[in-house]
Formats: structure tokens, sequence, C-alpha cells
């Protein structure tokens, strides 16, 4: 079985990397023949006056992402690791914004802040009838906050996951010591959930690079450019300025950033991959 | 009638929404239809790629049927697409040596880019021996089709310039006229503002609807001369002094609060920016000819009931250009392979020559709504019966047929190298985070690029 796959991941993963690191030394406009054209792709791009710009909104949308969505797919999780019929029940709802494609979502939610056509101006809300999309620091706070209310589900499925393989003995020996349930949270869930933090967050993290679908249809990147990121300049940059070459640069840094986030997150987690479970 | 921009135009912008939405419908794939080439027969027949979409869609079918059906031995096999999947898959298989004989397109930057890889085929001299054909088209459609002096596409299919829209219920309610000048725009915003309807509605965040305003600003500004100084490539054209007057006329209405307010994440592929106009939001509208159908199939009786007002873009005072001017998609075009054989470069010149503009061709466009490129539209318009549509197209003809000079849409005439810096940049003018001269300044970097 190991041949097989071996053989799909070098035709459909390396075969394109080395494409893509061939690409951004060359010139081409996707029609015409492909140019050798040495650095200067690499030049070009990295003297782009806007790239620290892209660079830095890619890495806001990451980090926030991440520090909305952690304690909430946690908290959430650790709830619905209960037994009861209705957390399943619960757990089944709160799962379903996962299920819808995020062109679909995006496309909502544009429907749904539109200030003159949306929700605000249909309920007369004021507060809610904002330029949502058409400024900047706003514009980033919906990206976020769509990006959280679409994946928190999946985080806090796996957080679920992990509340249940720790062993009930710890918190009947923690409650026979007289601690509370806030205590029992910081002192055994969350240590016991190390992995599954460091799990979760590489999915998070690492997912933001590729945050592009929904960012085009909700923003195209703006207002101006202010949630430009790495993956939708890498698109703009190739697909509607036919400027194969600086795209492909874009390609490799993201995959580049995309290895040393993982490796990082990996380290944080310590290198022991000694089981914590009971007894083994 | 009920086509957006996206039907007509190249642009990628927004390529994910219809990509999403089409694979929702299912009607993204390819389809195949009109001669078969089995049996043999066909063997010096042509391939032909186009577009999915109504009317547009049913008219091209039934010229390859009226093709096929008089010509059983070179038959044209069809194959359309949806709009966005077209543009990535025809750019591919032209690249890949693997495009078909007949390659449908937007003219312009476009198809410079297919002249420069030697991809397609000369036809000035076989044009100058259709003399019929080719003076029937509007003369002002030839200029998307030529490149370095030699036209390499044939116009066809219609016309839809740059219109300027209003409500005519809206300038009742604060008693006032049509613009008849730039200064009156600017004299009715504060009039319109005092009113609560927003002057003017504006999908912004699909950029190239800012950039209709430029075209018309340019142009009533400094004349058509100063697009033209650079396409054509001449050093730092974007600071001509008319230029940054333009530029700087647009910033001044956007700070007069011209615009309805949240204009810049409003999108037109959605047509909220028609809504607006419609719903009585809004007072004005400059867009595409191509709306008209829209605002008529969705906005209740507001074209039916004769609200819908409609003009050429004012003069601006002291400004050089002819008012009969106009901007936007001067045609459609249909370009030969050069890679394709002897007996299909035939195949494929017979085709345009006897069924893209033939008589039932002109007929079945004015009948879905449109003034197809050639001047014997005139003659079918007094078939239309309906009041509103026959004032529209006689309005629409007259715009085209009149046009001293008829500028093909920026981001279609410019390469979409250049094109895409463009938007980019016009999206920050409008959004007031650059000046008028770090607009020309960025704009300059990449003429003739």
């Amino acid at each position: 079985m190991v041949v097989p796959a071996l053989a799909m991941f070098v035709v459909f993963g390396i075969v394109p990397l080395v494409g893509v690191l061939l690409l951004s030394f060359a010139q081409w406009d996707g029609l015409g023949a492909i140019h050798t054209a040495g650095i200067s792709n690499w030049r070009t791009v990295l003297s782009d006056p806007a790239l620290p710009h892209t660079v830095l909104v890619t890495f806001e949308i990451m980090f926030l992402s991440w520090a909305v969505q952690t304690p909430l797919s946690l908290l959430l999780g650790v709830f619905l690791a209960g037994r009861q019929r209705y957390r399943a029940l619960l757990a089944v709802l709160y799962f379903v914004p996962l299920l819808l494609s995020s062109a679909a979502i995006a496309i909502t939610y544009k429907a749904l802040l539109d200030p003159n056509f949306g929700l605000g101006p249909g309920l007369h809300l004021d507060f809610l009838t904002q330029d949502w999309l058409g400024k900047g620091n706003l514009a980033v706070g919906v990206v976020i906050f769509v990006v959280s209310w679409q994946f928190i589900p999946f985080h806090s499925l796996i957080y679920q996951g992990g509340v249940r393989q720790i062993p009930t003995t710890m918190y009947e020996a923690a409650a026979i010591d007289g601690a509370g349930r806030i205590r029992q949270f910081f002192s055994i869930t969350v240590p016991q959930l190390k992995y599954t933090i460091i799990t979760s967050s590489t999915l998070m993290v690492v997912g933001s690079l590729t945050f592009f679908d929904l960012i085009f249809i909700l923003t195209a990147g703006g207002p101006g450019d202010a949630t430009r990121v790495l993956a939708l300049d890498m698109y703009k940059r190739g697909f509607q300025a036919n400027l194969m070459g600086p795209a492909s640069v874009i390609a490799v840094l993201l995959v580049v950033l995309g290895l040393i986030l993982a490796l990082v997150l990996r380290r944080l987690g310590g290198s022991t991959t000694a089981s914590q479970q009971e007894g083994a | 009638m009920t086509t957006s921009r996206r039907t007509f135009l190249t642009l990628v912008g927004g390529g994910a929404v219809a990509a999403g939405l089409a694979a929702c419908g299912g009607t993204s794939g390819p389809k195949s239809s009109g001669g078969s080439t089995g049996g043999g027969a066909a063997g010096s027949g042509a391939t032909y790629w186009s577009l999915t979409g109504q009317p547009q869609q049913a008219i091209r079918e039934a010229q390859v049927k009226r093709f096929n059906d008089a010509n059983p031995n070179t038959k044209i096999k069809q194959t359309e697409f949806q709009n966005d999947a077209f543009k990535q898959k025809i750019k591919t298989a032209i690249g890949a040596g693997q495009g078909p004989t007949l390659i449908w397109g937007w003219g312009g930057g476009g198809l410079k880019a297919y002249v420069e890889a030697g991809q397609v085929e000369d036809l000035t001299d076989w044009l100058g021996q259709q003399p019929d054909l080719k003076n029937s088209i509007f003369p002002s459609a030839f200029t998307a089709a030529t490149v370095n002096g030699k036209i390499y596409a044939v116009p066809g299919e219609t016309v839809t310039p740059i219109v300027l829209f209003y409500d005519k219920r809206a300038f009742d309610k604060i008693g006032a006229q049509p613009p008849q000048s730039w200064g009156d725009i600017m004299d009715l915003v504060p009039k319109f503002n005092d009113k609560g309807i927003a002057p003017f509605s504006l999908g912004g965040q699909s950029r190239w609807t800012n950039m209709m305003w430029l075209e018309f600003l340019f142009d009533r500004i400094g004349g058509s001369e100063v697009f033209q100084n650079i396409f054509d490539g001449q050093p730092d054209a974007w600071s001509d002094p008319s230029a940054l007057k333009a530029l700087d006329e647009m910033q001044k209405l956007i700070k007069a609060n011209g615009f309805i307010k949240g204009f810049s994440s409003i999108t037109a592929d959605s047509n909220a920016d028609q809504a607006l106009l419609y719903t009585g939001k809004a007072a004005m509208m400059l867009h595409g000819a191509w709306t008209y159908g829209g605002m008529k199939g969705s906005g209740k009786d507001f074209v039916t009931g004769g609200h819908l007002g409609y003009m050429n873009f004012p003069p601006v005072d002291g400004g050089k250009g002819d008012p009969s001017d106009t901007v936007g998609n001067p045609g459609q075009y249909m370009s030969i392979s050069s890679k394709a054989s002897q007996a299909e470069k035939d195949t494929a010149k017979k085709f345009i020559a006897n069924n893209t503009l033939d008589d039932a061709t002109v007929d079945a466009w004015v009948k879905s709504g449109n003034i197809p490129v050639v001047k014997s539209a005139k003659d079918k318009l007094s078939s239309i019966t309906d009041k509103n549509d026959a004032e529209w197209l006689k309005f629409v003809y007259d715009t085209a047929a009149n046009a001293k000079n008829f500028a093909q849409s920026w981001d279609q005439a410019l390469s979409p190298t250049a094109a895409e810096t463009l938007l980019d940049n016009i999206a920050k003018l409008f959004q007031l985070s650059i000046s008028p001269q770090q607009f020309a300044s960025s704009m300059n970097a990449v003429i003739g690029k």
C-alpha cells in the first residue's frame, strides 16, 4: 500500500511543488513561451512596497482568528463532552456551519451585512447598519468573525474528543481533594488537552494561510488592500495580472511559511511523544 | 436580458463568486452541440468555443446550425463554457496549442497577448476582400480588434455603451432637471443628499464600476487622446494635466458624498447597485447598457412605468472632449487560430463571413433587446412593439453609431498586468487613500507592460 500512496504524493504533491519553484525563476504570462528570469521575480516581489502590508494582514488575520477561535472552541468542546442527550443535539446544531461551503457562507454574510439591503436596514437596527466591508478595520473584523463562525464547530469537535479521553479518575481524585469545577478545568482539563490544543492550533494557523475563497468573495481584498492576504495576493498576481512568476514566488513563500509554523508549533508541544494515558 | 457585465467582459475579479454559484447550479460544465464529426464526412470542419448564457447562447447556436445545414461537409463543432471557466480554459488551451479554430473573445489587451504569442491569424487582407461585411460593421468596433495596425479579429455581437441612468421620480422630488454638465452634477449632489436620496448608486467593490467614471471624466476633460496616449504606451501619460484634473474632480465628487453610503462594499455582480436606483434609494447611476434588462426584469414598474431616464455622460465645462464620445464594449470578437489547418481556417472564415452578422442574426439580437454591431440594426428597430424598449434601443443605437470615439473599457484595452494595477489603484483612489499624483505615478510605472 505504500507504493501507490507514495506515487500519488510524488505526482500530485512533489511535482507541482517543484514546478512552482521553477516557475518562480521564470517569466510567463500563462500564454506564450516560458523564459528564464533568474532572480528578478524574487527581487520584484520582495522589494514590492506593498508586500510588508500583505504579510502583516496575513499574520493579523492568522493571530486574531486563532485568538478568537481557541478559547471559544475549548469551552464549547468541554461543554459538549458531557453525555447528556441535549448536548448531543446541540453538538449537531453547532456543527452545521462547517457543512456549508465557504463560498456560500461568504455570499450569505455579504448579503446580511449589506448597508442598504442587509439585516440592519431590514430590521431597522442602527448598530447593524454599518459599512461593514467598506472600512478597513471593520472588514478585518468581519473576516475574523466569519472565519470563526465557520471553523469553531470543527475545533470544538476536536476538543470534545480530547476531553472525553481524559480519565474520569483524575476528576474524582481532584473532587476528593476539594477542587471546584474551575480549578479542575485549569488543573486537569487544559494540561491534559495540551496536544489537542497544539493540533487544533496547527490546523488553524496553517489553514489560515490558505484563506482565500471566503476573503475573495467577502471583500475581494478590499477596501483598498485592507484584507489582502498572501493567498489572495498570489491569485491576483497569477490569474488576474497574468504574472505567473511573481505569483509562484508568493506560493513558495506560503509553503515555506506553512512548514516553519507547523514545525514551531510542534516544538512548542515538546519533543516527547510519550502517551499521557493512564498506565501506558 | 438579465445579463451582467460579467458575460461581456473578461474580468476575472469575482470569479470565485460566479464559479461558486455555477457549481451550485451545476451549469459550469462544457456543453457540446452543433455538427458531429462522426461518420468521417467532416474532415475539414472547424471547432468553435463560446459562452453559455441567454440570449447570446441561443443566437450563437442558431448561427452554427445554419452554417452546418448549409455546409454538411465542413461542419463546425461548437463547445460552450460558462463565462469564468471559459476565460481560464481558453488561455490554457491556446498556450498548450490545443485551442479551437474559432476563438471568441473581447479584443483589446487580451487579443494583443494572443497576437504577441503568435496564436491568431492576421485577418486584415481577408477582411479587405469582404467589403460588404467590413462596411456593415460600426467602424468604432475595429479599434479593439486592431493590434499594430493589423486586424486580428472580426467584431460581432452587440454594442454596450456606458450610460448615465436616472430615476425621473427622484428629480421630481427635488424639482430639478437631469444634469447637462459636470457642474450640474456637483450642484445636484447636496440637493439630493438633503432629501435623503443618494445622488449616485455605485457598486464600488467591483472596481471596474468606479473605472467607468474615470473613463468618462478623462474623455470629457482631456479628449479621447488622453487615454489613447496611455494605450500607446507613451511615458508618463497618466500624469497628463487633464488626467490629473479628472482624478481630482473624481475625488471632489466622492468627498461631497456623491455616492451612496457604503459604496465600496457593494458589488455589481449581485446587481445591488441597480436595485439602489430602482428602489429610489439613489437618483442616478453610471452603468453599462446591459443593466437595462436587469432593471426591467427586477424593478417592478420602474422601466415599464416610464420612470427610468437615460443619457450620455454630460460634458465638463471647459473640457476638450467631444460630448458624443462614449465608452464601454464596442463589440465582441472572433479570431482564427494560426495553429489551425488551412481547411479549418477556410471553414472558419466562411462561417464568419456568412453567419455571424447575417440578417437572421441581426434580427435575433434586436428581438432580444440588444443592438448588434452593424448599421443594418437600425432597419430592425421599427419591428419593436414595446414603447420603452423601442425608445431605449434607439438611444443605444444612436449613442453607438454617432460616437465620434467609442473607447473600449480600460481594463479590456490594457494588458491584464496593467489592468490589475489599474483596478487596484482605482479602488484606493475612491477610498481617498491615495492622491491623484500617487495614482498617476503608480500607473505610469506599468505603462506599456
